[in-house]
Formats: C-alpha cells, structure tokens, sequence
C-alpha cells in the first residue's frame, strides 16, 4: 500500500501530478492554487517528469494552449482558482464543445468584487453550464484521489469530455492533514496510456477542429455533447469500483451519511461536510434522525440517485458556498430539481454560508439543524433562503 | 530539397486551401494565405483566430483545409498553436512521434493587433518553435468593417464613420511589426500578395527559424475598402510604390528594406483608389491629406534610418544584403 504523509491539499494535488506526469501542462498563477504549478514546474525543472510546461501569459492563454495541446494528442493537465476560472470560462465551453479530455484542479476561491482570495464555490458553480465534468472534494485525501478518477473518466471513450477536481482553497489547499499517497506504479497502471482521437499532429489524415457550424447541424452537436456527459455517471461509478481495488476507499456519485432513516436532511459540499458530519453524530446520540448528503459529482448531476437517496427525508437543508444572486443557491436549485422530478415534496430551505472564506464553524451547523427540527415540527419553513454567519 | 520558387514549379503543387471556400470574389486574404502555404515544404498544422479567414472555410459539414487545422476563438491563435506545438514537443522527446513539423497560426488584423496581441506576445516571448501569419486588410471585416487598431488614419470604417465633425479614423495606425520585431525574435517581416517571390521567401525564412517567427501581409478586403473586385494586387503594389506598406525584415534583429520604390509615389495614389478614403479628397479635408503624408514619411524614414544604421555596422551596404 501507498505511505502516508501529512501534507497540504496543494501539495497532494501537485504530488498527483508528478505521478500521472501529463504531457503537456500551460497554467497561470493565481491564489489558492498557484503552489500546484509551482510545485509541478520544480518537478519538471528536476526532471522528475517529462512534461512540456507552458508558462503561459494568462489563463485565457492557458486553456488555449490546453486546448490546442489536447487537440494534438495527449494528456493535459492545469490548475487554478476564481478570477482565473472566470477568465477562462470562454475558454471552457470551447474545450467540452470539442469533445477534449483536459483535466483541471479547482482551488475553489470566491470572486470579485469584492476582492477576495479565500474558499468558497462561485468559481465552480459558476462555471457549472461549461459542459465539463465536476467532482467536488471534502479534503485532500478525496481530491488526490478525485484526479486520477477524473483523468480517467475525462479520457474514456463514451466521454471525452475536460473534468475538473474541486477543493476549497486554503481551508484544504493550505491546511495540513494526513492522507495516503498511492505507489507511482499502481498509478501509472491505474489511468494508462492516453489514447488520441484525430490528433491534429498525425499530419497524415488532416482534421479540422472548431468550424463554424450553422443552424443546421449546431444542436446535433450539443445533443451529443448533452449524451456524452449523462454518460459520466454511470463511468464515474465503473471507474470508483476500480480505483477501489487499488485504494480500499470507495467512492460514489454523492456521500451519504447517517441518511437512511433521516427524517431531516442537510446538503453540504466539500469540507464544510467534514464539519457538519460531527455535528449530525451529536445529533443522532442525542435521538434526532438527521442526516447528511455530500454530492461528489455535481456534473452530470445526478439527480434520480440523490432524489432517492433523499427520499424519505421530510425536511431537506441545501447549503450553499455560492449564490445566484436574486435565485436560489446552485445547490438547491439541482437538489429542488430532484426531489421535484422525482414526485417528492419535502420542505426545502437554503443557507447561503461561507462566502469568501467566512468559517463554517459545527455551531453553524447546529442552528441550522436546530432550526430545522422546528420545521419538521411546525411543517412551516419561514424564509426559504436565508444567508447565516453574517454579521448584522 | 524545396520546391524553387518559380511559377512553373509552384503551379504543379497542391493548393493547401482548397478552391470552393466561401471568402469574397477579389479579397486578398485567400490569396496571401495560399502563397504561404505553397511556400512550405515541410507538413503544417494551422490555427486559426476568427474572423473572414476561419469562417469562410470551415463551413460545416465542409473544410477547405488540407492541413490539420484548428480555430479555438478570436484572441488566441498564438495560444492554441502553442499548445499544438508543446504536445508535438512533448511527444517527440517521448518517442511518439518522429516527423518534422512546422506550426502556422493565422490571425486577422483584429484577432492580431488587437483582442489577440496578449496571446500573441506571450507566445513569441515564450520562444515556440511557430510563425504566425497576420493578414491585414486594415479594419474588423468579418463583423461589417468596424475600425481595428490597423485601421490607416482618416479611413471610414463603421465605427469610426466620416462625419461632419469627425473625418474617419482621427487616429494613425498601430505598427505591428515593429512591435513584433522589439519581441526580438529570429525572424519578423512585412510583405505584400503581390510581392508573391517576396512573400514565399519570407515564409521560408520564417519555417526555416527555430523558434517564432511574425510575417505581417498586407490583404485588401475590397468590401471595406471599397474598391472593385478585381484589383487587389494592384492595390498591394500602389501601397508598396507609395512606402504605405513597406516591405521590410528582421533577421535575428537586423532591418533590412527590401523594397526601395525608384520614386516613392504620393500617399495619395493608394488612398485615392478606394471608397473608404473618399471623404479625404473634398476640399477641406487637405490637412487630412497632408497628415496622412507626413504620417507615411515619418514612418518610412524611420525605417531607412535604422536600416542605415544596420547596414554601417554590418558594413555592408544597404542593397547588399
């Protein structure tokens, strides 16, 4: 089995690099994230991979390069957070619209304005109708497994679609913890070879990547791009049982935690689920059957799995490190979607919490679990979006 | 051994873009890209920003490209290519590939001087093994003819309209070329279609260097400048004879002028043959004129200047070259 080290979520991500060794990486610094480039441009200057690093000018530049990388022939990879995101979100459509397997790392980070370089999810959740797979992580330990996971759902033949790896910056990009890092070996079996498709660069059989197609052929395209990506979910779980084998640790579309009997669930992505699972298991000791939903794979959602999952629960909290501002939370948008579709009707509130890296302390997840047993009580919900933790 | 660049020759190769694209009847554009892909002898891939160019030949379910060819946006030819040529890189250090490659980026005026300059600057700055092609035709044709920052002065495009108060473009044109060669790169040149043995050496410097390369061409856009469809090479010619759009190079930074006209031609010889100049020739528009002069002399006497310079500390004379 792999060692174990204690280590930061950057730094694990970094590390995850060094061992699927890309073929080609074009990144841009930005905070939380710059430290995974700067730690995988130290591996190519030692020559501890064979990567090409293209240092490029911004991150527009840097999906761009991914993009014609990828188009080539080869496994790419980069990282970055927010603004950099933002930056880049043309960019993103044009990767998922022809069909390129990039692999992205996500240092989840709040957007401007104001200026802010802390955790939340706007970077992700607004980059959610971009046509790439996301899968969301509670700490490092999930999000170096995630990579691996992604490259190979990214790259699978059904798919060909980008993928990026979401974790929330500093609370896990720069916080140390222990985790397990898997041999290099069992790794490189582990992802493979890549295999191109219509690589630019066999010259022998010119393709032409990115024309203009009119009304008469665009929405073939997306239906197939909408086909493609509704596939990821059952790969996501071929792939999870795989990398089982390898790991010991099991993954699935989403987490549930103390869910079957619960008669009131909560909805928490990425580490803010590690603190509110303690505050379920007080709960539970104290007779009060609640318990927790942590989506992984936010795209594809998948919302028959979570609607069943979350069936039986009579009052359900969505969460949200993100808002839509004069809507609902992305999360409970999807979460509402799903119960709906489904014939479900529970009581759903949302909790704005966490914007620009205001803590999400387990007394935060008390109230609002609180709150929640007077609404099972009452079958009254108030306010259904409400924003906690603020200052008044 | 490279095709000689003679007529007779280059007519027995394979035209890369094929004939049945969709660009306008007389634009200049097609033209200049077909020189520069004749003039290569090695295997190509292209990017292409947006614009004419990208979408007049790639109208789905139809390509007019024999070579691998990719359009990603409108700000990032230089990028997308890079890109390209890293993973061509990437996989020849690994054994996966063995062939020589040569990498083409294609960009308008627009996707070159302006929204993609960044992309552009970073590329070459960042020394990738590519030559990127801007064809010039002095506005934003693509989207109706709207000003770029290679719109000459006082020219009327759509958003920099000749008025009563405002005479088209009030501002001069931004000199790319120059900017490309302060990048200091191996090779940067400006030519023309009509120049055509100009043009094809120029290529074959530029695929000869190992590292990037910038070749700026003149490419008239007979919709925006408002002239026939029949004279597009004539119009690089008058621009020649007229020093309006010299033909120059920089090889590893020296400056030579490769053409000198015997008797430089008024500026008022080009501008006079299109509509989009018009405007410039009513009676109280002389100072126009006489600033668009001074504007064409200032610039090409700076060119010979530093080209002098050039030549004395070579020690060489200026038509030795």
């Amino acid at each position: 089995m792999g060692k174990k080290l204690a280590i930061t979520g950057n730094q694990a991500l970094a590390e995850a690099m060094r061992q699927i060794n890309p073929d080609v990486c074009a990144a841009y610094p930005i905070t939380p994230s710059t430290e995974i480039m700067q730690r995988f441009a130290s591996f190519v200057s030692d020559g501890v991979v064979d990567t090409e690093l293209v240092t490029v000018e911004s991150e527009h530049s840097a999906m761009s390069a991914c993009i014609g990388a990828s188009a080539a022939g080869g496994r790419v990879m980069t990282a970055t957070s927010s603004q950099g995101l933002a930056l880049m979100w043309e960019m993103l459509h044009i990767a998922s619209g022809m069909r390129l397997p990039i692999a992205m790392t996500l240092v989840n980070r709040a957007l401007s304005a104001p200026i802010n370089i802390h955790g939340d999810h706007s970077d992700g959740m607004g980059s959610r109708d971009c046509g790439w797979i996301q899968l969301y992580s509670e700490n490092a330990q999930e999000a170096y497994d995630n990579i691996f996971q992604a490259v190979r759902i990214a790259e699978h033949e059904d798919i060909r679609l980008p993928a990026m790896v979401c974790m929330d910056g500093f609370i896990i990009s720069h916080s140390i913890e222990s985790m397990e890092f898997l041999p290099d070996e069992v790794i490189r079996d582990f992802i493979g070879e890549f295999k191109p498709k219509y690589p630019l660069l066999d010259v022998d059989k010119p393709v032409t990547y990115g024309p203009l197609v009119l009304p008469d052929f665009y929405i073939e395209f997306k239906r197939a791009q909408h086909e493609a990506i509704n596939k990821a979910k059952k790969v996501t779980l071929e792939v999870a049982r795989e990398f089982e084998k390898i790991s010991g640790r099991s993954y699935g579309l989403f987490e549930p935690y103390r869910l079957d009997d619960a008669e009131i669930a909560i909805v928490l992505l990425n580490s803010a689920a590690g603190t509110a699972k303690d505050v379920v298991d007080d709960f539970r000791n104290k007779g009060i059957r609640v318990g927790l939903l942590k989506p992984r794979l936010f795209r594809p959602f998948p919302y028959e799995e979570i609607a069943e999952a979350l069936g039986d629960a009579k009052v359900i909290c969505v969460f949200d490190r993100a808002d839509s501002f004069g809507g609902f939370g992305p999360m409970y948008m999807e979460i509402a979607s799903a119960m709906m579709a489904a014939g479900s009707s529970p009581l759903m509130v949302n909790k704005i919490y966490g914007l620009g890296g205001r803590d999400f302390m387990p007394e935060d997840a008390e109230a609002v679990i609180k709150e929640m047993t007077g609404i099972l009580d009452t079958g009254k919900t108030g306010t259904l979006k409400e924003y906690i933790g603020v200052r008044e | 051994m490279s095709t000689p660049l003679r007529l007779k020759e280059l007519s027995k190769k394979e035209d890369l873009l094929t004939g049945g694209h969709r660009m306008c009847a007389g634009c200049g554009a097609p033209i200049a890209i077909r020189q520069v892909l004749l003039a290569a002898d090695v295997p190509l891939v292209a990017a292409n920003a947006t614009g004419c160019l990208e979408v007049s030949t790639t109208i789905y379910p139809y390509t007019a490209w024999k070579i691998p060819w990719i359009h990603s946006a409108f700000e990032n030819a230089a990028a997308t290519i890079s890109g390209v040529e890293a993973m061509y890189k990437a996989l020849k250090k690994k054994g996966k590939i063995d062939r020589k490659i040569k990498f083409i980026a294609f960009g308008g005026d627009g996707g070159t001087y302006d929204i993609g300059l960044q992309s552009l600057s970073g590329a070459m700055e960042r020394g990738h093994d590519m030559v990127y092609i801007c064809y010039d035709n002095g506005a934003y044709m693509n989207t109706g003819i709207q000003r770029s920052s290679a719109t000459p002065f006082g020219a009327n495009t759509t958003t920099c309209p000749a008025g009563r108060v405002i005479h088209g473009k009030p501002q001069k044109r931004k000199n790319l070329t120059r900017i490309m060669a302060a990048h200091d790169i191996p090779y940067v040149a400006q030519t023309t279609p009509a120049h055509w043995r100009d043009l094809m050496t120029k290529v074959r410097k530029a695929l000869e260097v190992d590292g990037p390369a910038f070749i700026n061409i003149l490419a008239p856009c007979n919709r925006g400048w408002r002239t026939p469809t029949n004279n597009a090479i004539e119009l690089c010619r008058i621009a020649a004879d007229t020093c309006f759009w010299p033909l120059y190079e920089y090889e590893n930074g020296k400056l030579t002028v490769n053409y000198k006209p015997k008797e430089k031609k008024p500026v008022t010889d080009f501008l006079k043959t299109q509509g989009r100049f018009k405007h410039l020739f009513s009676p109280d528009s002389k100072d126009l004129l006489k600033q668009a002069q001074e504007n064409t002399d200032h610039e090409w006497d700076k060119l010979l200047r530093e080209a002098a310079c050039w030549a004395e500390e070579t020690g060489t004379t200026e038509e030795g070259k």
